[in-house]
């Protein structure tokens, strides 16, 4: 049976990991190589950079450091963060990612979902969302440039109609970060990612308000997402992965085990 | 280590498809201690100990750039080992129904010729309602002593992919989403895996070890 993904998020900023709370007052969690090794030896089903600078301040971005992580990690990887074209996607994809999320560029410039599916195939275009609960109009309704704060800027679009035209576009995974749940650890948003589930056909990921066991259970079992991704829990320690599969494990919700090979052969003299 | 030093004897190439992952197999094969070159000549491939074909995308544009390349019939005639691996196993076989976007519901172009180097045809999955792609970790079976030695039945491999060739004679190993479907296929010195062994943690750092022990 597929198993869902629980999935570690690096924000990244000038090369190292940061974290912030909604968005915004990012400190510094470390260097990214070792964390992405951490991960992957802690039972990490996926991992997600997002270079959260990238798209807000349009300069050209050192990404030397997906190579580096391509060297070190056998689990897959998604890179985002300022990739405006499908050169950009292709120099991140040769320096060893396994997918590319685009959020900002794709409302700016939505044929290049198109371009993306059709050159690199859909099992790499990921688009992440960034969506905010406007209390006043009872809307959800996508943002852009969230990296920055002096920039960030509602879309034209309304969460759902967005969801429906990138999957129309070839989307193949769609990563939704509920803006109002971002790094306070409240729990998921389950009634927008609910919401989200009943248009999205290809994979869902759901992001902002991991905060500890339940609110994992919560998300797979009543949003139906195919896999969750979680920042700061995993940074501070507060959440450890093992012991957050086996709790999902035990509540019926399918997680990957890992494999002793009792009879492992290196290569042969 | 004398065995790293008598591996790095061996001649280890993946072919330069023009797809991406080229790098994320290389590194997966050199952190076993292995040294591979990646190319697209044809007298470097056809003198090889063992030849990866790696790929993603769409069959398309992977067989494009092959037929730019002029590799068809190189490939055609390797009798050494040969591991193809996600897209680059699906071009192992006849045909593949994968091209562009409008053909993503159905298969109402026609197919794009492969590589034919075993029978077969990539369709597009029939998943019974489930969601595709197939995104992410899901269980293998196998009765198979060569590309599998060494790991246990059901062990998780990293899928990605919304095509696939069904199971049929030359099916090594099977997983099962919404139907079953070839997880690997084989015939003499060809195989395929549709998961990424790269990407698949200690089994498939194991099934890499295996292909280059054979």
């Amino acid at each position: 049976m597929l198993a869902k993904r629980i999935i570690p998020c690096l924000d990244v900023r000038d090369g190292k990991v940061v974290k912030g709370v909604q968005f915004r007052n990012h400190e510094i969690i470390g260097d990214i190589v070792p964390l992405a090794e951490q991960y992957a030896k802690a039972g990490a089903d996926e991992l997600v950079f997002y270079d959260i600078t990238a798209s807000s301040d349009e300069r050209v971005v050192d990404k030397s450091w997906v190579s580096r992580i391509a060297q070190v990690i056998d689990i897959p990887f998604c890179v985002a963060g300022g990739i405006k074209s499908i050169e950009d996607a292709g120099r991140i994809l040769e320096m060893g990612a396994d997918k590319i999320s685009i959020n900002s560029p794709a409302l700016n410039n939505p044929a290049l979902i198109n371009a993306m599916h059709d050159v690199y195939g859909q099992q790499c275009v990921v688009i992440g969302v960034d969506s905010f609960y406007n209390d006043a109009t009872g809307q959800y309704e996508v943002y852009k440039f969230t990296g920055d704060e002096n920039r960030t800027q509602k879309s034209q679009w309304q969460t759902l109609d967005w969801i429906k035209e990138v999957q129309s576009r070839g989307a193949g995974e769609i990563v939704l970060n509920c803006m109002n749940q971002d790094g306070v650890r409240k729990g998921y948003d389950i009634a927008q990612l609910s919401a989200v589930r009943e248009v999205c056909e290809v994979p869902l990921i759901a992001s902002g308000g991991a905060g500890e066991i339940s609110h994992f259970n919560d998300v797979f079992q009543q949003a139906d997402v195919d896999g969750a991704l979680a920042a700061s829990v995993f940074h501070k320690g507060i959440l450890n992965i093992d012991d957050l599969k086996a709790d999902l494990t035990a509540n019926g919700v399918p997680m990957r085990k890992r494999h002793a090979l009792p009879n492992a052969q290196g290569i042969k003299p | 280590m004398p065995e790293i030093q008598k591996s790095q004897r061996q001649k280890i190439v993946i072919v330069n498809t023009g797809c991406a992952n080229i790098s994320s197999v290389r590194f997966a094969l050199e952190r076993l201690g292995v040294t591979v070159e990646v190319s697209d000549d044809k007298d470097v491939i056809t003198r090889a100990d063992k030849v990866f074909l790696p790929g993603v995308g769409t069959a398309a544009a992977a067989m494009a750039s092959i037929t730019q390349k002029d590799l068809s019939s190189t490939l055609q005639s390797l009798t050494q080992p040969v591991l193809g691996v996600c897209l680059g196993m699906q071009l192992m076989v006849e045909s593949s129904a994968e091209g562009s976007l409008e053909n993503r519901l159905g298969d109402t172009q026609d197919d794009i010729p492969c590589l034919s180097l075993m029978p077969g045809r990539v369709a597009r999955m029939e998943a019974n309602g489930l969601r595709l792609p197939h995104m992410g970790w899901n269980t293998v079976s196998h009765n198979d002593d060569t590309l599998f030695k060494g790991i246990p039945q059901d062990t998780y491999f990293y899928f990605v992919h919304s095509f696939a060739v069904p199971e049929y004679a030359h099916t090594l190993a099977s997983c099962n989403y919404g139907n079953p479907f070839s997880a690997a296929i084989n015939k003499d010195n060809f195989f395929g895996v549709q998961f990424h062994p790269e990407r698949s943690s200690d089994a498939g750092a194991q099934l890499l070890t295996n292909f280059v022990n054979l």
